[in-house]
């Protein structure tokens, strides 16, 4: 009885189709699954088997043959040494457009006078000025907390890097579980605000911190929902995988796989991208800050590199944001003509595949910037919500249009398959991108996995 | 002492620190912060461990979403700035004698164990033992699919065999009975959360005045 109810669950009713599915999706998976567990037993040693190593790791006990630990600390120190460039590099990159682009749009003056060309010096001549401010702790602060809330903050957004693909498989931490963690990581940004409004003694502060953590539990529900519509449609969370699903893989036009273009994923993108906009504190959703309210929120007590730490993680979780965008919806490393692909597929060299992922990084920094550039826009052009309107946005519309959007991108694939025979809109299976590789490399071909699969869907059809 | 090893002594200490700081802190948010100190550790030892989906739902659900709420309540709930809070001897000296007796049972559930054993019988999808011997990232933490295939009634360490041992399995022509699968059990766990959270609204909300 209890087999025929869990039966139930996999096979609703008769639907041949939906079995087909199932069997076909368990094979990918396997697949998948099973490749990634076999390519790592091989040794190298040469220098392309290094430079097709599976992590920096891996490329350095190759190359230089020392033992795992020392290889592994290394390699952590140059991640950790990347991704903390990266978080500190934009920062000040965006900082400055920012000024550039408010400038433009609200006919102000932006920076001028400090040396450089278009005033680019600017930051620097800012990160100088609050090095140099003194360290103050108000006298009716925690003070223990009020010193470590920034540090929180920072930790948070910095930390959410560890997941994210810049390129292909150029990952700190290559996880399974990489929009999860990631997520998990980014939602512990707010614990830092509200220590730091709590702590600071101020009303004006923790008026800020509340409305902050209202704000922010509440937008993470449609994001994290609308992050799982390509997710479902791709069937991992793999950030990695997840962009090499939407690349070309040697086909022209890739940018048709992308999931922007399907159809619910479309209206999740800019869902997603809202709720982004406000789980960064960016107006019009900066009611925690909100200067003509609130004095600064937040940030009434702060000052110098305590308060330049909380600006740091602001613009590295607006990056981080829209770089997540580009890689659920906007295929992420993918260049849109299927270029990188086509020349990925073409050879088997490792510095040819090298040279491409570094096509792909600039590939993927630039749909990332643009849409950073975009909150920026929405920054300077729209007034500031009121709380409940932001509320009201949240849970009275954007919850619930998550929530159809998501019960679409399930039913999607179904609908497809019972029109047209396949579960895209192109034809072929949604994995065959990442399975190619595999039936090159001999150790279980396509066939293998779907002959594994085959006994139990047999013998669930046959038990019924 | 691998870095593995490294990690995780550093990591129980701020398990253990944090916790015993909850213990012995007076001011409710420095408490409530140690605790985000501990429950954090832990989902970090978890992600040692290779439990990679464990360890984020620790983070997002403890972490995230429970101490938020706590600090939250915490704010709205005490009376002036910084509250204190002091136990009386007697609540001090029952509680110690809990945490003692909670002690002695886990330290005897662990010493119990012949852990030697486990690790050669433990095997984790890829029919390799659990515990490798240098500590190898890469090869960890790819729990996310074998679970998600459970869920689907697929145990990959059963059901699904590779290269020989499917090539058997074939010749044998004996068709393995499936597996149970977990997705009816959790959709009903989940369905269990939401009757609560509805039951929640339902009674904060705020009651319609009696028309005068």
């Amino acid at each position: 009885m209890r087999n025929e109810v869990l039966l139930a669950v996999n096979y609703t009713a008769q639907d041949r189709f939906l079995a087909g599915l199932v069997r076909h999706v368990a094979g990918l998976f396997f697949q998948t699954y099973c490749e990634r567990n076999h390519v790592r037993g091989e040794s190298a040693s040469s220098m392309m088997d290094a430079l097709e190593a599976k992590s920096l790791a891996e490329f350095i006990q190759t190359l230089l043959g020392c033992s795992a630990t020392v290889a592994y600390v290394v390699a952590v120190i140059a991640h950790v040494g990347l991704v903390g460039a990266w978080f500190g590099l934009p920062a000040g990159l965006f900082i400055w457009a920012e000024r550039k682009i408010s400038g433009r749009i609200q006919d102000r003056l932006g920076p001028t006078r400090t040396g450089g060309r278009f005033g680019w010096l600017q930051s620097l001549a800012d990160g100088a000025k609050l090095i140099q401010k003194e360290d103050l702790v108000p006298k009716d602060a925690d003070g223990v907390m009020f010193r470590l809330a920034p540090y929180i903050v920072v930790v948070a957004s910095f930390a959410a890097y560890m997941a994210l693909p810049f390129s292909d498989n150029w990952v700190a931490v290559g996880l399974d579980v990489g929009l999860f963690l990631t997520l998990a990581i980014l939602s512990l940004e707010v614990l830092g605000v509200i220590l730091a409004g709590y702590s600071s003694g101020s009303k004006w502060a923790l008026f800020g911190a509340i409305r902050e953590s209202a704000q922010m539990v509440s937008y993470e529900i449609p994001m994290a929902i609308c992050a799982l519509c390509p997710i479902v449609t791709a069937g991992t969370l793999n950030l990695n995988e997840v962009q090499l699903l939407q690349s070309g893989g040697g086909e022209p036009l890739s940018f048709l796989r992308w999931n922007i273009l399907h159809p619910f994923n479309f209206f999740a993108f800019f869902v997603y991208f809202t709720c982004a906009t406000a789980s960064c504190k960016r107006a019009p959703f900066d009611l925690a800050e909100a200067e003509s309210e609130l004095v600064a929120g937040f940030l009434t007590e702060y000052s110098g590199m305590r308060w330049s730490f909380f600006f740091l993680a602001e613009y590295a979780s607006m990056f981080l944001v829209s770089g997540l965008a580009a890689i659920l919806f906007l295929g992420g490393f993918d260049d849109g003509l299927g270029l990188i692909g086509m020349v990925k597929a073409s050879t088997s060299s490792g510095v040819v595949h090298y040279l491409a992922n570094c096509v792909g990084f600039v590939v993927f920094l630039m749909k990332a910037s643009v849409l950073v550039c975009v909150q920026i826009w929405v920054r300077w052009t729209l007034p500031r919500l009121r709380i409940d309107q932001v509320m009201t946005t949240c849970l009275k519309y954007l919850i619930p249009i998550s929530c159809f959007l998501f019960a679409g991108t399930v039913a999607w694939p179904f609908v497809l398959l019972k029109m047209t025979q396949h579960s895209n809109l192109l034809g072929g299976p949604a994995g065959a991108r990442l399975v190619k590789p595999a039936a090159k490399s001999k150790k279980l071909s396509r066939v293998d996995a779907v002959d594994n699969v085959r006994p139990w869907v047999a013998a669930k059809e046959n038990s019924r | 002492m691998t870095a593995e090893t490294a990690l995780f002594y550093l990591f129980a200490f701020l398990t253990c620190g944090g916790a015993v700081a909850v213990a012995l802190t007076q001011n409710i948010v420095r408490m409530a912060f140690s605790l985000v100190l501990t429950l954090g550790s832990v989902a970090v030892l978890f992600l040692l461990l290779g439990a990679d989906f464990v360890g984020a739902a620790q983070l997002l659900v403890y972490v995230g979403g429970t101490l938020v709420l706590l600090v939250f309540g915490v704010m709205l709930t005490a009376t002036g700035p910084f509250t204190r809070i002091k136990s009386a001897p007697a609540d001090v000296i029952l509680s110690g004698l809990i945490g003692v007796v909670f002690l002695f049972i886990v330290s005897r559930t662990v010493t119990s164990v012949n852990w030697d054993k486990v690790k050669t019988d433990v095997s984790i999808g890829t029919h390799a033992p659990a515990v490798e011997p240098a500590f190898n990232p890469t090869q960890q933490g790819n729990t996310t699919r074998p679970l998600g295939l459970s869920f689907l009634s697929v145990r990959s360490d059963r059901d699904l065999k590779t290269g020989d041992q499917a090539a058997a399995a074939k010749a044998s022509g004996i068709v393995a009975k499936p597996s149970a699968g977990y997705l009816l059990p959790f959709e009903i766990v989940s369905v269990h959360l939401l009757v609560v959270l509805v039951g929640a609204a339902y009674l904060a909300r705020t009651k319609r005045r009696a028309a005068v």
